[in-house]
């Protein structure tokens, strides 16, 4: 390229240590010095430890985000209880009354607002995953920091609402006849590993939104399908009677499915959890995480470009 | 950061910068029309059909240049002659096409449109931008009243971004940023909107950032902010340097040029 005849002349003057040195390349002459790849990508595990340096402001930005959610809207936090409250009157109404999906489920209700909970939260942490970077590019473009903590940021703003969520569960399932017992205490490992499992989740979805921006458009309709197949308003095992054996294991492994059953189990007492889904429960979370992390890491250098 | 030892009798320049003939090419999205509506989108992922309106820009064509510790160097040139670019290839923000980028640490870029968070107060965003940096809540204590005094703001401070004037919005990003030592901090007309007090104040701390042996990139369209701040001078002209050198006499020739040729080229840009 004739273009490069000027920048000859100019690293002969701007650069006398490599030309008294001899052919030295830019790279040795870097290296000498000790300068690194601008944005090269750090190995895993001192990627990890960067993102343990800023769990102060993985904190911080969580908070921070929960306190701007609702800044707009006039009743404010009120909505995070409400919105799916009224999801649950929807389904209510179509689902359980007009289909009749209720017949044969003791304590539906509880049943419901358990599975649309649930649902929700993993709904919202890999909707908000998907945008974690296109959103905040004004942040990523202007300061340094490991970009999974922006993801991460996002999922523990979801665990928050979902502290909410759990409050407003108890009195429901409390005010449908239910007692407490010590299967409660079940709830806290469950969220854990939903936990696990969204963060995994959203952080592939984030890396994956960050290229193709159209997925934030299609995540809804992927996800309301979901909604469909995941035994939220209905219970799976009455519907998979007549269908073949893969359709019932592929409806009983999956995820959300997992997730719903495990918190039922441990609420209602006239619900027992398919077999094995804890453990089902545990290796998808394992999965998701590990997956999740090293797809994500892997075009950590490539956030915020283009 | 330990650096080998000159053997040379000349005083030793150390480096901070080093790019190898650097070629810079970057793709716009969707120049043209939206993202679309679900079904299009989906046939676009499914059959792997790049977006139909990706226009490719080739905005640095081969740039070899190195910087040293205690520099501060201007960057000029008309608009769209790559000076953003290079400071975000710097930054490691854009993948360098050919060549390679060279750096002591993780450079900063501060940029004009460098958003915090806008909902938040500028209080939150002082917290959050220095955990960020890489602060530890206890550092972030201790500088705290020293960012918010530098910014100078007032009582803005307690009042969402949103509500910022532009001049003031670049106040408390440049004081975010400034409340570290960078190895390199690059400045893209981050100061431009800012009041002469704040220039005046900003302009010292670029110093102070200098003496503290870091490198400084100031890109600016006013010359005599280059001039005050800056001792050595770049002038790019479509993705190429056209001169490097002692910021006076770079300045004085890209002043000149444009003074004689200035009512031609208006029309142009």
């Amino acid at each position: 390229m004739s273009d490069t005849v000027i920048s000859d002349v100019m690293r002969e003057v701007r650069m006398p240590d490599r030309t008294a040195s001899g052919s030295t390349s830019a790279a040795e002459f870097a290296e000498r010095y000790g300068l690194d790849r601008s944005g090269a990508r750090p190995s895993i595990l001192s990627y990890l430890g960067q993102l343990w340096t800023r769990r102060h402001f993985i904190r911080a930005f969580a908070t921070a985000k929960t306190l701007s959610l609702y800044t707009t809207a006039r009743l404010g936090q009120v909505w995070q209880v409400l919105t799916p409250l009224l999801n649950v009157a929807v389904y209510y109404l179509i689902f359980g009354v007009l289909f009749n999906t209720r017949r044969g489920t003791p304590n539906f209700i509880a049943f419901l607002v358990i599975g649309v909970f649930v649902f929700t939260y993993t709904q919202r942490a890999v909707l908000v995953g998907s945008k974690a970077i296109s959103d905040n590019l004004g942040l990523i473009r202007a300061l340094h920091f490991p970009r999974a903590s922006l993801p991460l940021a996002l999922t523990l703003v979801e665990l928050q609402q979902l502290g909410i969520s759990m409050g407003v569960l108890a009195v429901i399932v409390l005010a449908t006849g239910e007692s407490v017992t010590l299967n409660w205490l079940l709830v806290v490992p469950a969220l854990a590993l939903q936990t696990l499992f969204n963060v995994g989740f959203s952080l592939a979805v984030a890396r994956f939104g960050a290229r193709v921006t159209d997925v934030s458009q299609l995540l809804p309709f992927l996800f309301r399908t979901w909604l469909y197949l995941s035994g939220v308003f209905y219970e799976i095992k009455k519907f998979t009677t007549n269908a073949p054996d893969w359709v019932a294991f592929l409806m009983k492994v999956n995820p959300a499915a997992v997730y719903i059953e495990v918190v039922r189990d441990a609420l209602l007492a006239t619900h027992t959890a398919v077999p094995h889904a804890w453990l089902l429960a545990t290796a998808w979370a394992l999965l998701a995480c590990v997956v999740g992390f090293v797809y994500f890491w892997q075009a950590e250098e490539k956030y915020g470009r283009g | 950061m330990a650096v080998a030892e000159p053997t040379q009798a000349t005083p030793e320049r150390i480096p901070t910068v080093v790019m190898d003939s650097l070629h810079i090419v970057y793709r716009v999205y969707g120049a043209g029309t939206g993202k679309g509506n679900a079904p299009t989108a989906l046939h676009r992922i499914l059959t792997r059909r790049t977006a139909p309106t990706i226009r490719e820009i080739h905005a640095v064509r081969g740039v070899s240049l190195t910087a040293y510790r205690g520099e501060a160097i201007g960057i000029i040139g008309k608009n769209g002659s790559g000076k953003s670019t290079l400071l975000q290839a710097i930054a490691g923000l854009l993948p360098p096409e050919q060549g390679q980028v060279y750096t002591d640490g993780q450079p900063s870029l501060l940029g004009v449109n460098a958003v915090l968070m806008n909902q938040l107060t500028g209080e939150r965003n002082v917290v959050l931008g220095c955990l960020a940096m890489g602060m530890s809540p206890d550092e972030v204590q201790a500088k705290y009243n020293e960012i918010v005094d530098f910014a100078g703001i007032g009582d803005f401070i307690s009042l969402p971004m949103r509500t910022y004037s532009s001049g003031m919005a670049a106040r408390l990003r440049f004081a975010i940023a400034a409340a570290k030592t960078h190895e390199v901090l690059l400045i893209d007309e981050a100061l431009a909107t800012g009041d002469v007090e704040f220039r005046r104040k900003s302009e010292q701390r670029i110093k102070e950032l200098r003496e503290a042996a870091g490198t400084v990139f100031l890109v600016s369209h006013g010359v005599d902010i280059i001039r005050h701040t800056c001792n050595r001078a770049i002038w790019l002209d479509a993705g190429l340097i056209k001169m490097d050198g002692d910021v006076n006499e770079v300045v004085d020739a890209y002043e000149a040029q444009y003074s004689t040729k200035a009512p031609a080229q208006a029309g142009v840009y």
